[in-house]
């Protein structure tokens, strides 16, 4: 324990960013960090970490965990970082009356969050017996496990208790009422999002219990969600991960490292206005419950044909690989198409629309109503314009895709992201 | 009722958890860390109590009050339920224990008052189990007085054993600092959620007094706070004031409503100004150096 908190010390101190133990453990050249910079040596490490997330986009390994993923940059972390393992989402009610105690909160977690996501430990009173610790402690020693924090604003935050009501983008109203929904309003909206992502459970969760300690006062939690996926170190080869449903979700994403297409897809441009959003995206939340006992009970024939894949491949009908274009046209010998009228791939490929999805699985024990699993997906996607993206794709879907049949959307939410932080600068300053 | 963190307790628990985890390298970690920071912090909290003695003793002589004020209406309590008269005792039973409430951590510090006056049912053995809840019990649920005289005599005499100590109790900064906090707590686990009166639904005066309790230690302290962090004292004194508001939507007649009328949208809203509340307040501590 001694030696522990030495070593605790050493890195709170290091404010600047000088070589720290983890450092040189990269420098030696294992796993993740070994792979991601090649041989370029020292030079290149210090630059990555300066760079933005995106230059972070190795496959997932097992010793992601030693990973820091930089705060500060051009966008904010966790919209094109690959997903990690774990996710916990968090929804605030701003109870703050005024703009500059707002602006205070914002403040304070950007301090804060500069240092979860680098693994460090908050505050300087974490030995004091007299005084409630600085740092919640559950992260104490642990690696920084690739964490990214990704704040944004709700529709709510612009409702005239800010005096922001003028600076509201058009587009970030409440979504509509899709077909179909379920809403609950335990699950609904928020002034604040965010996202924390890490690929370990416990350096997720304190960052938001962290966050929102941060928080009181200021801001309380309005909803919370965990979300999962199968881990790095379960599928080292870094594959499209199932769902609960047992497919392949995600097979259809934009390249998160081909700059112009997330120009066009995921970040907001100046000339989509308004100018403090330009380099941040939109944050659809929405909580899709799974009728999984009824799926469980479906054949596979039907299953495949529900989502227009084949379960263990992940190919489209008709197809051989996992990545083989999705032949819409494909009929069977009795002319029936190959991929059937409604299946989920025919729905959304016929849509056209690209978004970039980032969802989790979720498991949150039992509905206590009937006994059953209340487990689903916690569909997170980022896009530019939700306007013309997310909304009439999930028109289409709601309206036409078979596997409505089996899912419920019970949660949803929409956050404006702000563009990234610049060292200096703090969450939101383009709108604060 | 329940498991209190006072300062003593707490060494004591660090010690245990020093012991418990550092099987590989234990006496040096113990040696290495513990005594340093508590001899550190010894020395400046005893100047730090010798700059509020002034403050130390008026919270004294406000606790002796309050358990002053305490006996006098439990004897009136006590009558009724004694008298055969249960609406008397029904309608004295809440404003009575608010006594008790606002100066529950110094009843804690103080030995085993706490599960003898205010255990609830199953916080202690069946047989043991007297004091407050254990009348209430025969007030409300079983609609009569009959049964609970002999606890009223033993409430009786039990807060008049804790007035008695209370001459005898030592009141220091980080007592004040963690006891207000702990205040607080009280609220958060049991009163916010209607746990505490689960057969008269009076929490909120329960709810009301804790507040007041610790209101009292913040008012105390405020010069000094005042003087060392001001950003500080003002946020706390801020939130005293929306958590009062919120409380004062909830008065009816001289007391309050039931804990049954609140809807759960009103028991969030009023946990949460608790917790924006209670976080400013466990930095006192740190702000005035105890």
């Amino acid at each position: 324990m001694a030696a522990n908190r030495k070593q605790d010390n050493g890195n709170r101190e290091d404010g600047s960013r000088n070589i720290s133990r983890r450092d040189l453990l990269k420098m030696a050249g294992i796993g993740g960090a070994g792979l991601l910079l090649g041989g370029a040596g020292v030079g290149a490490l210090f630059k990555s970490n300066q760079d933005n997330s995106a230059s972070a986009s190795a496959s997932p390994t097992n010793s992601s965990y030693h990973e820091e993923i930089p705060f500060y940059g051009e966008h904010q972390a966790g919209i094109v970082t690959p997903a990690q393992d774990f996710v916990v989402f968090a929804s605030f009610d701003v109870t703050a009356s005024s703009i500059d105690e707002v602006r205070k909160l914002f403040k304070d977690w950007t301090a804060a969050a500069a240092v979860i996501t680098q693994g460090g430990m908050l505050g300087e009173d974490n030995e004091n017996l007299n005084v409630p610790p600085s740092d919640t402690g559950e992260a104490a020693g642990l690696q920084p496990s690739k964490t990214t924090l990704t704040f944004g604003v709700g529709p709510s935050f612009f409702d005239g208790r800010f005096g922001l009501a003028d600076r509201k983008p058009a587009e970030l109203q409440d979504l509509p009422a899709f077909n179909g929904d379920a809403l609950r309003k335990e699950w609904v909206g928020g002034d604040i999002g965010v996202q924390a992502c890490a690929n370990d459970m416990q350096v997720a969760f304190r960052a938001i219990r962290n966050l929102a300690r941060v928080a009181r006062g200021k801001a309380a939690l309005r909803w919370t969600q965990e979300g999962f996926q199968r881990t790095s170190g379960a599928d080292p080869s870094g594959g499209t991960a199932r769902n609960l449903m047992g497919f392949k979700d995600g097979t259809g994403n934009p390249d998160v490292t081909d700059a112009a297409k997330m120009n066009e897809v995921v970040w907001t441009q100046s000339s989509d206005g308004p100018q403090w959003m330009a380099g941040g995206s939109y944050m659809v939340v929405r909580r899709i419950r799974i009728r999984v006992e009824v799926w469980d009970r479906s054949t596979l024939g039907e299953q495949e044909a529900t989502f227009g894949r084949y379960r263990t491949s992940g190919a489209p009908l008709g197809g051989e690989q996992e990545f083989d274009p999705i032949d819409l046209e494909k009929k069977d010998e009795k002319g029936k198409p190959v991929i059937p009228v409604g299946a989920h791939i025919r729905v959304a490929k016929e849509n056209g629309v690209q978004i970039l999805r980032r969802s989790y699985s979720y498991s949150s024990g039992l509905d206590t109503r009937t006994g059953q699993l209340d487990a689903g997906l916690l569909f997170v996607a980022f896009n530019r314009n939700v306007a013309k993206q997310f909304i009439p794709m999930q028109r289409t879907l709601a309206a036409s895709d078979r596997l409505n049949e089996y899912i419920e959307h019970n949660g949803s939410a929409l956050f404006a992201c702000f563009p990234g932080v610049k060292e200096g600068g703090y969450i939101g300053d383009t709108l604060l | 009722m329940k498991a209190k963190l006072m300062f003593a307790s707490l060494v004591l628990a660090m010690s245990v958890v020093f012991t418990g985890c550092s099987s590989d390298n234990s006496k040096e970690t113990d040696t290495a860390a513990k005594p340093a920071d508590t001899a550190q912090t010894s020395s400046d909290s005893s100047d730090l109590n010798a700059k509020l003695k002034d403050v130390l003793e008026q919270y004294r002589q406000f606790s002796i009050e309050q358990s002053d004020q305490l006996i006098v209406e439990t004897e009136k309590f006590v009558a009724a339920v004694k008298g055969g008269d249960l609406e008397q005792a029904k309608a004295l039973y809440a404003p009575t224990r608010m006594y008790y409430e606002r100066i529950e951590p110094i009843a804690e510090a103080l030995g085993n008052f706490d599960p003898d006056i205010d255990a609830r049912d199953g916080d202690v053995e069946a047989a043991d189990w007297r004091g407050f809840h254990r009348i209430e019990k025969g007030l409300w649920e079983d609609n009569k007085t009959a049964g609970t005289e002999e606890f009223a005599d033993r409430l009786l005499s039990d807060v008049k054993s804790l007035r008695a100590l209370m001459e005898t109790v030592e009141v220091d900064t980080a007592m004040l600092t963690t006891g207000a906090v702990e205040l607080l707590n009280e609220v958060s686990s049991s009163k916010v959620t209607g746990e505490e009166e689960r057969y008269s639904h009076t929490d909120l005066y329960d709810f009301v007094a804790n507040v007041e309790g610790a209101k009292k230690i913040y008012e105390l302290l405020k010069p000094e706070l005042a003087s060392q962090d001001a950003d500080l004292e003002k946020s706390i004194g801020e939130k005293f004031t929306a958590l009062e508001a919120l409380l004062a939507k909830y008065k009816s007649g001289d007391g309050y409503v039931l804990f049954t009328e609140l809807k759960e949208d009103n028991t969030r809203e009023l946990s949460q100004a608790l917790d924006a509340l209670a976080e400013p307040l466990s930095q006192m501590g740190k702000a005035l150096g105890v």
